[in-house]
């Protein structure tokens, strides 16, 4: 078992690699360093993105012991969406605009962390069923989505411009001033997932028998949710949401290496999303001539892998 | 020893325990007794500090539980809850493996290593070890469980309705084991049991509760008797008394 999973974790890397290679050089013309810079801070982003859901992801399954929840289906990313629109509002778009990114991005984290926590920790607590997450989940997502769309409407055209920029997944127009802080953010965050990778393993069985094998629960899954709200925010901030894409590369890699081991599953899961989204970059940029967004073909792909699943009945 | 001092606990306005008060002495094996709805499953919880206390205080081993970190408390007590749902896409050695968890954080050496093939071994677990928990039966999904909880390696020991879904070879395995461990590592199992019998042949002491309060406790030949019977379980039956060990016809 182990040696498959390294093989696993081998191909996926040159996977990875290979794609990188080619996103990088094919069909180049025109002013070289130009356009290297601009596909190098397209890859870093397309990669910062992958990690950051992926292992947001896990983590979100691995709490609510669940295997087809995931961050976006429950709702949080359209509850950082909310934040962003609420703020523009407040602010107004000029105001929003002249803001640091930084700030506003740091602020963004913060307020995502705490409603998360105000949101789902109560729900853990109750041990609710995966029916009845679903269905909070599916209902906090469509009050979260009504409301940015009210105040959408309550705010001028130009505000709602700069809104509306800022909340479309987009992978072509990047934030590069955010890309840095993203980078960090989400290597500290799998960082501290990695660590936590045997305490997850407990933490899958469920409370009764983690708090048995000597977990604090209450605090590990605090601290796991405020992982996730990071994770979450830094992706969402960076392309938009991307509802399917977690969902996608958990389900494949787990597939792959036939375990549910977090050693071993964080990092296939991470690459999994990754190698999705460079490849599916590559297919656009080059056969499909841009004409659509990467974000659209994701989300129809994950939608039916999303669909496949709930019919196998693969309900934790 | 287990020291339960006027322990109360209400869920959403009914009682579920009413101040118990309970000592179970060190080594041996206790066997907890009782209707269903009697609270036995709750005061097992609190014991193994799945649940807030309310009110009172417990210790284990003179750790008072609830102030005591979890992680400490997790190498003196491992607990079964009844029918954990095992959600996890795991093998069964990899499932019993986590049982020495609270002592390796993940990295397991090779005592370790030794203890779960030993457990595995002990509960006829060998040839399913590379199987995956979830395609198991009933029966065998609870032996795993089981050696998961005696993997832990604690000197006490919580069981909630083990016997669930075993066999009668399996269920006699269980307790012939469990009344080993008792006798050879002076070890400390309170056990859930709804088959009197069993209780009568394999615990040292009794504790009889119904309705949230503790009806009875005490050494097994003194308590278990008709009329405790009938005041806990609310029918006569008759005891056949001087056989070794007591049978009870119901």
């Amino acid at each position: 078992m182990a040696k498959r999973a390294s093989i696993v974790l081998i191909g996926l890397c040159a996977l990875v690699l290979g794609s990188g290679v080619a996103f990088m050089t094919l069909g180049l013309r025109g002013n070289l360093a130009f356009v290297l810079e601009l596909r190098g801070i397209r890859l870093c982003a397309l990669i910062v993105v992958g990690v950051a859901i992926g292992v947001s992801t896990v983590l979100f399954q691995t709490v609510t012991r669940n295997r087809i929840l995931t961050p976006s289906i429950m709702g949080l990313d359209a509850l950082f969406v909310l934040g962003q629109t609420t703020l523009v509002f407040v602010l107004g778009g000029l105001g929003f605009s002249s803001l640091d990114p930084r700030l506003t991005f740091a602020g963004e984290i913060g307020l995502l962390m705490v409603l998360a926590l105000a949101l789902f920790l109560p729900m853990l607590r109750a041990q609710m069923d995966m029916g009845m997450l679903l269905l909070v989940g599916v209902v906090l997502g469509v009050l979260f989505r009504s409301l940015t769309s009210l105040i959408a409407r309550l705010i001028d055209p130009n505000d709602f411009a700069v809104a509306q920029q800022a909340s479309f997944a987009s992978f072509n127009d990047l934030e590069p001033n955010l890309l840095a802080l993203s980078a960090v953010l989400t290597m500290l965050g799998a960082i501290v997932a990695w660590r936590m990778r045997h305490e997850l393993d407990v933490i899958s069985l469920g409370a009764d028998a983690a708090i048995g094998l000597g977990i604090a629960w209450r605090s590990a899954v605090t601290g796991i949710l405020i992982l996730v709200a990071a994770l979450v925010a830094v992706s969402t901030a960076l392309v938009g949401p991307v509802a399917f894409l977690g969902l996608i590369a958990v389900a494949l890699g787990e597939r792959m290496i036939d375990t549910r081991r977090h050693g071993v599953l964080l990092p296939t899961v991470a690459l999994v999303a990754v190698a999705i989204l460079v490849c599916g970059q590559i297919l656009f940029q080059h056969m499909l001539g841009s004409a659509s967004a990467l974000g659209v073909v994701v989300e129809f792909v994950g939608g039916i892998v999303f669909l496949a699943l709930l019919l196998a009945g693969v309900r934790r | 020893m287990i020291d339960i001092r006027n322990v109360s606990l209400s869920h959403g306005g009914t009682r579920v325990l009413d101040d118990i008060s309970l000592t179970v002495p060190k080594g041996g094996v206790t066997a907890l007794v009782g209707p269903n709805g009697a609270g036995k499953s709750s005061l097992l919880s609190l014991i193994a500090r799945l649940q807030p206390l309310q009110d009172g205080q417990i210790t284990v081993d003179g750790l008072p539980v609830g102030k005591t970190p979890s992680r400490q408390l997790a190498k003196t007590l491992a607990v079964l809850r009844q029918d954990p749902a095992i959600g996890s896409r795991l093998r069964v050695g990899e499932l019993v493996a986590l049982g020495r968890f609270p002592h390796h954080r993940g990295r397991p050496g090779p005592e370790d290593r030794r203890i779960v093939a030993e457990t595995l071994d002990e509960f006829d677990l060998a040839t399913l070890a590379d199987k995956f928990v979830e395609t198991l039966s009933g029966g065998q999904r609870q032996r795993v469980l089981v050696a998961m909880t005696f993997c832990q390696g604690t000197d006490y020991v919580l069981l909630d309705e083990p016997l669930n879904n075993l066999d009668m070879y399996h269920a006699r395995q269980l307790m012939r084991y469990v009344r080993r461990v008792a006798d050879e590592k002076t070890r400390t199992i309170v056990i859930i049991v709804h088959e009197i019998n069993y209780a009568a042949a394999y615990a040292d002491h009794i504790v009889a509760m119904k309705s949230g309060r503790l009806e009875a406790h005490g050494p097994t030949a003194e308590v278990l008797g008709p009329a405790m019977l009938k005041q806990v379980f609310g029918y006569e039956m008759s005891v056949l008394k001087g056989q070794s060990p007591l049978v009870a016809h119901y």
